[in-house]
């Protein structure tokens, strides 16, 4: 197909690529025997599927506040979305006290903002570190109360806020760690490279399922008697130790890329070791490191849901209660499913479509 | 003495040192003391003992009066069964996909990316609970079951499927199998040595099919042919007879390859546009044709890019297989988790737990890096 294009632009008035949609067909979906036979396979294919799931998913399915036997009434011809309204608020909240629920809605939404403001590369300097303190801590107020709001107990938060704060918060302290874990395991002292070799790799070579078992299950035998630790703080521990082992990796092949002047020059300054780190090397290496931590994160914000394991609300756990628990809607649980595969897909694509221009930009000072 | 370069190195790792074991130390001795006045016994000497619970699904023979041990051997090969068919299964969707991606089609490479967007931006384990869910409560229970033809129902409790009778031919099928693979090596190999020393150039693929389907098929007519099967049967409330897949394994291997061939996919995609077209070309003007080219420029150097990203992803796959828990296939987390329910052992049962992962990833990564070192081009 290149080919095609690089004779057209040589070779001019090449019939092929005058334009018009019979020309784009012929070259795009016709061009051999073979591809013509594919595509009308696959058309034939799409024409039996595609009038089938949009009759499902959209036209002939319960839209809007409808009682259960308007569901029943098209059971196996539409999708029944009025379990989305009939469950909304205990999918998006949990076990949150109804009348408080605007806290955590607002936190969704300043959480949310958080990621956006991330994304803005005019933000990318120390003031961004103040937005994300000044974030979480408003989160935090939100969630938790105190300050003049009914103070809230952890154990009862639930939904969508908890996935966001796992993953945030996660992301938020996990980062000093893995760019430290990464430092040392390219240091010159051979016991600070051991130990963290030793963790980064064995963190990196177990399940996330064995770390949280760990923090909810040996967390207690660890911490003096009488001291305990609400579940969801112990989880979130254990997802900080977890990612900073692989954020430590993203962070290295960053380092690995700053040239090696860059290191020598910084020293033939005189600049100490934390001064040229934190003033000549970090400062490219993290650049370079974005990328991979942005996918790190899109990693961490699937990785989240596996708290459903150890019994924390968080947005998964949320939509599978809400339908489990009620014997009545029970059988609707696919469309309760599909919606929260849908916000999780909302944000996941929206980074990794984010992470893609950023590869893309990043490289193109390299294709001069 | 601080700007004394190395004495301050040995400063900082004794630093380090003291507090590893400090921190290290705080939290033995606050385990022991939890555990003394729990009264749980410290040590592996719970593996020995009669386990007492029933697992669904087992690759070797169980029963609730086995020990701990047997039951965690028996968790380890659920999951290493259900990690090995879903690397296979993602491999060859991944590639599939991938190669699709890349299609001079318009039609195929726009489904093949709608494909690979949907499948990586949604958690694992919301997949699971789909899968899961489709294959219990949305197909037809056991009374109603659907008739695939050839023996094969399909049901709320799984896939039945027709079994060979137990016969001596069979176990001779499997012997003759490993036989034919190993003497299609051993012809590869000579047929190598014979081109390198005289260039001459014996047939390989032709005989090593022969060898591979040829031995079993002649050990089975040999054998007297058995083609007895068991089929399943309607028996009261339930199929007795064939063999039968578990929603559970269904769900868990559907969606981890599923989920897995997308990152597969990207990673195919992008080992075969790291190839320059000018090999290719350099093959054909060679006279190799499609075939060898394939076989001996493109896919060597493809490869060369794909085989460390896609190491990660097998792993990634191994340890994702521990999302089984949530649906109650009895894998090796499954396993220890009921076992720290009944008699508390957490920390021995999570320290195998993450051993026995630690040794997966290890193997995994080994053989990978034995495959790579081997498909390496040699450069002078």
């Amino acid at each position: 197909m290149a080919d095609s294009a690089l004779n057209a632009d040589t070779a001019a008035g090449a019939p092929s690529r005058q334009g018009g949609p019979f020309a784009w067909m012929r070259t795009n979906l016709f061009a051999t025997p073979f591809d013509a036979a594919l595509t009308v396979v696959l058309l034939l294919a799409l024409a039996w599927i595609v009038p089938k799931a949009s009759g499902w998913l959209f036209f002939d399915a319960v839209w809007g506040r409808q009682p259960l036997e308007a569901c029943d009434a098209v059971r196996g011809q539409g999708a029944c979305w009025a379990v989305v309204w009939e469950k909304f608020r205990f999918m998006m909240f949990g076990v949150y006290p109804f009348d408080e629920q605007w806290r955590p809605a607002i936190a969704i939404f300043v959480m949310t903002g958080l990621l956006v403001v991330s994304a803005i590369r005019a933000f990318w300097n120390r003031s961004l570190i103040l937005i994300w303190a000044g974030g979480i801590g408003l989160t935090f107020w939100l969630m938790g109360g105190g300050l003049g709001l009914t103070p809230i107990r952890a154990e009862q938060w639930g939904g969508l806020p908890v996935t966001l704060i796992l993953a945030i918060f996660g992301i938020a302290f996990a980062f000093p760690l893995g760019v430290l874990l990464a430092l040392g395991r390219r240091s010159n002292l051979p016991l600070v490279r051991a130990f963290c070799i030793v963790y980064i790799e064995v963190i990196r070579g177990v399940p996330l399922i064995t770390v949280l078992f760990m923090a909810s299950v040996m967390f207690a035998l660890f911490m003096p008697e009488g001291l305990r630790i609400e579940q969801l703080l112990r989880a979130q521990i254990a997802i900080i130790l977890f990612v900073a082992a692989y954020l430590a990796e993203a962070v290295r092949g960053g380092l690995q890329a700053v040239a090696r002047g860059q290191y020598e020059a910084a020293e033939a300054l005189g600049l100490s070791y934390w001064k040229s780190t934190s003033l000549i090397v970090l400062p490219q290496a993290l650049r370079i490191s974005i990328p991979p931590i942005v996918n790190s994160f899109i990693s961490l914000f699937k990785d989240t849901s596996l708290v459903v394991i150890i019994g924390i609300y968080d947005f998964a756990y949320a939509v599978k209660k809400s339908v489990e628990t009620d014997f009545a809607w029970k059988k609707y649980f696919i469309e309760a499913f599909l919606f929260s595969i849908v916000i999780y897909w909302i944000y996941c694509f929206a980074m990794s479509k984010y992470s893609q221009k950023l590869e893309r930009d990043f490289s193109r000072g390299q294709q001069r | 003495m601080l700007s004394n370069e190395r004495a301050r190195g040995i400063f900082y790792q004794v630093l380090l040192l003291a507090a590893v074991f400090g921190v290290g130390w705080y939290l033995i001795s606050n385990t022991l003391h939890n555990l003394s006045t729990r009264q749980i016994q410290v040590g592996f000497g719970f593996l020995g003992r009669e386990a007492g619970f029933e697992i669904a699904e087992s690759q070797i023979a169980y029963g609730p009066a086995d020990t701990y041990l047997r039951a965690f051997l028996v968790g380890l090969f659920n999951t290493l069964h259900v990690a090995f068919i879903g690397i296979v299964l993602a491999t060859i969707l991944g590639t599939l996909v991938g190669i699709a991606r890349l299609s001079s089609n318009w039609l195929l490479s726009r489904l093949a990316s709608g494909y690979v967007e949907t499948m990586r931006n949604i958690p694992l384990l919301l997949q699971l609970f789909v899968w899961y869910g489709v294959f219990t409560e949305l197909m037809p229970p056991v009374r109603q079951a659907v008739d695939l033809g050839g023996g094969i129902f399909v049901t709320q409790r799984g896939l039945y499927y027709p079994w060979p009778e137990p016969h001596a031919a069979w176990s001779a099928v499997g012997w003759a199998l490993l036989a034919g693979v190993l003497l299609a090596f051993a012809w590869r190999f000579y047929a190598r040595r014979l081109q390198e020393r005289t260039g001459r150039q014996l047939p390989v693929g032709i005989p090593a099919v022969l060898l591979v389907a040829g031995l079993p098929l002649a050990a089975w007519l040999y054998l007297g042919a058995p083609t007895q099967l068991i089929y399943p049967e309607l028996r009261g409330f339930n199929f007795r007879g064939g063999r039968v897949l578990s929603p559970e394994f269904l769900a868990l291997l559907i969606g981890l390859s599923t989920y897995t061939a997308a990152f597969v996919a990207e990673i195919v995609r992008a080992g075969i546009l790291a190839v320059d077209r000018g090999q290719g070309e350099a093959a054909m003007s060679l006279g190799l044709n499609r075939g060898h080219e394939l076989r001996l420029v493109t896919l060597p150097q493809a490869l060369r890019v794909i085989i460390p990203p896609m190491t990660s992803q097998y792993l990634n796959l191994a340890k994702n297989s521990s999302l089984a828990v949530a649906i109650g296939y009895p894998d090796l987390v499954a396993v220890a988790n009921t076992t720290m329910n009944q008699t508390g052992q957490a920390i021995e049962a999570i320290a195998i737990l993450m051993a026995v992962y630690l040794s997966i990833s290890l193997l995994i990564s080994l053989f990978m890096n034995w495959y790579n070192n081997r498909v390496r081009l040699v450069e002078r």
